[in-house]
């Protein structure tokens, strides 16, 4: 890649110029169904070429029907999470009720725009149940900007698995193909097969993928692991 | 605000060298910068200390937190300072080890002190657990770096948390994760590996393993990392308390590898 | 006190025609009213002592402490309304932390007795405020020995060997004159302490009190903290014993 890198560690040889920033890697994808969401995380934190921890989910449970996958630079990160964790408290507090899904988007895309101009480097991908408990996937850019779709993935490898989503869960330049609302099975094995692809080829993700299974039950984890090297 | 009249020789206005309403105050004789430009500070560490290594054990008997350091203060390449106490007891539970500007740390460790006195001063008999610590140094470095002023640290807190081992680092941006090995600079490139192998063939460990496997880490360490030192400080957090060693020596280096050795 | 105040007493900033500061005395009176705090300077320690009175037995015992911590080395024994006191405890430590920044060793306690007479002092000032209504003992061991120091709402303060304020001020310094401090150690203090917050106590008036014990000396290497519960239960159980034996020789005198 040409372009100019704003983190550092990125270029060998950074001579002490100070930058707030860092990448520490990660992916996030997420696919909504029908009546569910699915979210997965690699829990892999890297610093340049080294390996600050394989054990870093980056998943973060917002309510029973809510759980944010966040990546990027991971100090952001955590103080983004964490601000946001005492939001929503403040709100359950003050209105008696938990925060629905499409308000905690809104909510996000509020707090990242607040930072405009000196944002927080960090992908964003919330997945969980909207009001009707329909499954709802929302994206972000750092600055705020946000959508919702039905699958999305983010962090370092999302170039690499949203074409794989368009084809394998939008059904994109397929011929023949019949669209079927996606199946609970099918979401998770895609998800654990992008992530298997993405850790041969992209040295910032691997180690493990955590995922989260979010129904009107509440919310189910599993770990999967992947390749450590 | 008191201040004098430099210009002695010309009679002064009533209302002299006092601040203009609404403008910023300038101290006779300087300069004081009131353009809203970004003021860069703290570009770059002074006298600093190399790598931290440290990684849980538990044999089902013996279990804790192992941690080392050594004592080398380098300014720049020069092997300037030779005594640095680089790991530091917070209380009965909490070992901090630090890397990265020294100033800073000790600017840091000044504050964790001021907050130990002010806990122990409320005397309700609880004291600070390493995770609040933890939680704590990632707030500050976080607020210092989004101030573009950083603490120009890593910081490895050891400790025990509710009886089980605890390990957390964070370092100058406020990137924080917990582990079982956590190493800082090179000592994450070379030590981590070495004690993660250790522990893979070993997964019990009793303290005086660990010991050997942070005494041996330090060694190999020190022969890779030109801003490194054979003098250390081994700490130990135990269910029984804090331990941090006197200085302790690299002796039975084994330089037989190099080939022009005499 | 037939024309009490006579209007100068609405005001810590006026005097009166014959030179008091009425709000002062008003405030000095609030301490007066207060249980009794004692400090005892003896040969390497000090040991500070307080009647605190329990007002309801619906209280939870321990509760609302009149020593502390202000730093690790000094203590501070305080008497009068408490929520004064409280934030006279939050400027003295924030004088120690504020030193210790500064200097990177422990305030001399001369130094801290300065700081927190002047801030009680400027509260005597103006109009816009009222005095502290508390008086505070701050002891401390130095490398000198022994230090302890009264600040009373006025803001005056005096070094003292043996030191007592709040509703029996009187009777307990009449003790502690009789004891011959500078040769007591500190077992012998924490006894005495004991022993007079007792006797100085009126049953009648007030009924339930809890006693307080702290000290700062040798034995404590420096530190102030709380006396033991060992020390604590000797302490009292010696001082009821005494009071005891006083209540007997009184019949047979009769």
């Amino acid at each position: 890649m040409a372009v100019v890198e704003p983190f550092a560690g990125s270029r060998p040889m950074e001579a002490n110029r100070f930058s707030p920033y860092s990448d520490n890697g990660g992916t996030v994808v997420a696919i909504a169904g029908e009546d569910f969401s699915v979210i997965g995380s690699d829990t892999r934190l890297t610093v340049g070429y080294a390996i600050n921890t394989r054990e870093q989910s980056k998943l973060f449970r917002l309510s029973d029907k809510t759980v944010l996958g966040s990546c990027g630079c991971w100090c952001d990160v955590l103080t983004l999470t964490r601000v946001l964790t005492a939001r929503l408290q403040m709100y359950n507090h003050e209105h008696q009720k938990v925060m629905s899904t499409p308000a905690v988007a809104q909510l996000l895309s509020t707090m990242l725009y607040y930072k405009r101009f000196f944002p927080y480097y960090v992908s964003n991908i919330l997945a969980g149940l909207d009001a009707e408990g329909k499954g709802a996937v929302y994206h972000y850019d750092p600055v705020g900007h946000y959508e919702r779709n039905h699958y999305y993935a983010g962090g370092a490898s999302s170039a690499l698995l949203q074409p794989f989503l368009d084809n394998q869960v939008g059904l994109k330049n397929m011929t023949n193909a019949t669209k079927e609302p996606i199946t609970r099975e099918r979401a998770v094995a895609i998800i654990k097969d992008a992530f298997i692809s993405a850790a041969e080829r992209e040295i910032h993700t691997g180690d493990a993928v955590m995922i989260s299974i979010i129904d009107k039950n509440g919310i189910k984890e599993e770990r999967f692991s992947l390749r450590k090297d | 605000m008191a201040h004098h009249n430099f210009d002695r020789f010309a009679a002064g206005p009533l209302w002299h060298n006092g601040p203009t309403p609404g403008g910023i105050y300038n101290f006779p004789g300087r300069q004081v910068e009131d353009s809203g430009r970004f003021q860069e500070r703290s570009k770059q560490p002074i006298t600093t200390g190399t790598s931290v290594i440290a990684f849980k054990y538990d044999n089902g008997v013996e279990k804790g937190v192992a941690i080392a350091a050594d004592m080398l203060g380098s300014y720049g390449s020069l092997a300037r300072f030779r005594d640095c106490r680089r790991l530091c007891k917070v209380n009965n539970q909490i070992i901090v080890g630090a890397g990265g500007d020294y100033a800073d740390f000790q600017y840091v460790q000044s504050m964790i002190e001021q907050k130990t006195i002010d806990d122990e001063c409320l005397d309700d008999g609880f004291s600070m657990k390493p995770r609040a610590i933890y939680t704590w140094l990632t707030n500050i470095l976080y607020n210092r770096r989004s101030k573009m002023d950083p603490f120009w640290n890593n910081f490895i807190v050891a400790g025990m948390q509710d009886g089980e081992p605890y390990l957390g680092s964070i370092d100058k941006l406020g990137t924080a994760y917990e582990d079982n090995i956590i190493g800082t600079g090179l000592g994450m490139q070379l030590g981590v590996p070495l004690i993660r192998e250790a522990i893979e063939r070993k997964p019990l460990m009793s303290k005086a393993e660990a010991q050997q496997l942070l005494v041996h880490t330090m060694e190999v360490l020190f022969y890779r990392d030109a801003r490194s030192f054979p003098k250390y400080q081994l700490g130990f957090i135990t269910p029984d308390g804090v331990t941090i060693s006197d200085p302790l020596y690299l002796d039975n280096q084994k330089w037989g590898f190099a080939l022009y050795k005499k | 006190m037939s024309t009490i105040g006579a209007g100068y007493d609405l005001s810590a900033s006026q005097f009166s025609p014959d030179g008091r500061v009425f709000q002062v005395e008003y405030a000095q009176k609030a301490v007066e009213n207060s249980g009794t705090v004692i400090g005892l300077r003896g040969k390497d320690c000090i040991v500070l002592a307080v009647e605190k009175l329990v007002t309801s037995k619906l209280y939870e015992a321990g509760s609302n402490r009149r020593i502390f911590n202000v730093d690790r080395h000094i203590g501070m024994a305080v008497s009068g309304l408490i929520s004064d006191a409280r934030q006279i405890v939050e400027t003295a430590r924030a004088e120690c932390a504020n030193y210790r920044s500064q200097y990177g060793t422990n305030i001399p306690l001369k130094y801290l007795n300065d700081r927190v007479s002047m801030f009680m002092h400027a509260y005597t000032l103006y109009s816009a405020v009222r005095p502290f209504g508390c008086s505070v003992i701050l002891a401390a061991y130095e490398a000198d020995g022994p230090q302890m120091y009264m600040i009373d709402p006025s803001g005056v303060s005096y070094g003292y060997l043996g030191c007592a304020v709040g509703k029996a001020k009187q009777s307990a310094k009449t003790e502690i004159e009789k004891l011959n401090l500078k040769d007591m150690t500190s077992d012998q203090l924490v006894k005495e302490a004991a022993k007079i917050i007792y006797q100085v106590h009126d049953e009648l008036k007030d009924k339930e009190f809890e006693l307080e014990l702290s000290w700062v000396g040798k034995n404590t290497k420096g530190v102030h903290e709380r006396v033991s519960d060992a020390v604590y239960q000797e302490a009292e159980r010696s001082a009821k014993l005494a009071m005891e034996d006083d209540s007997d020789s009184e019949t047979e005198d009769m």
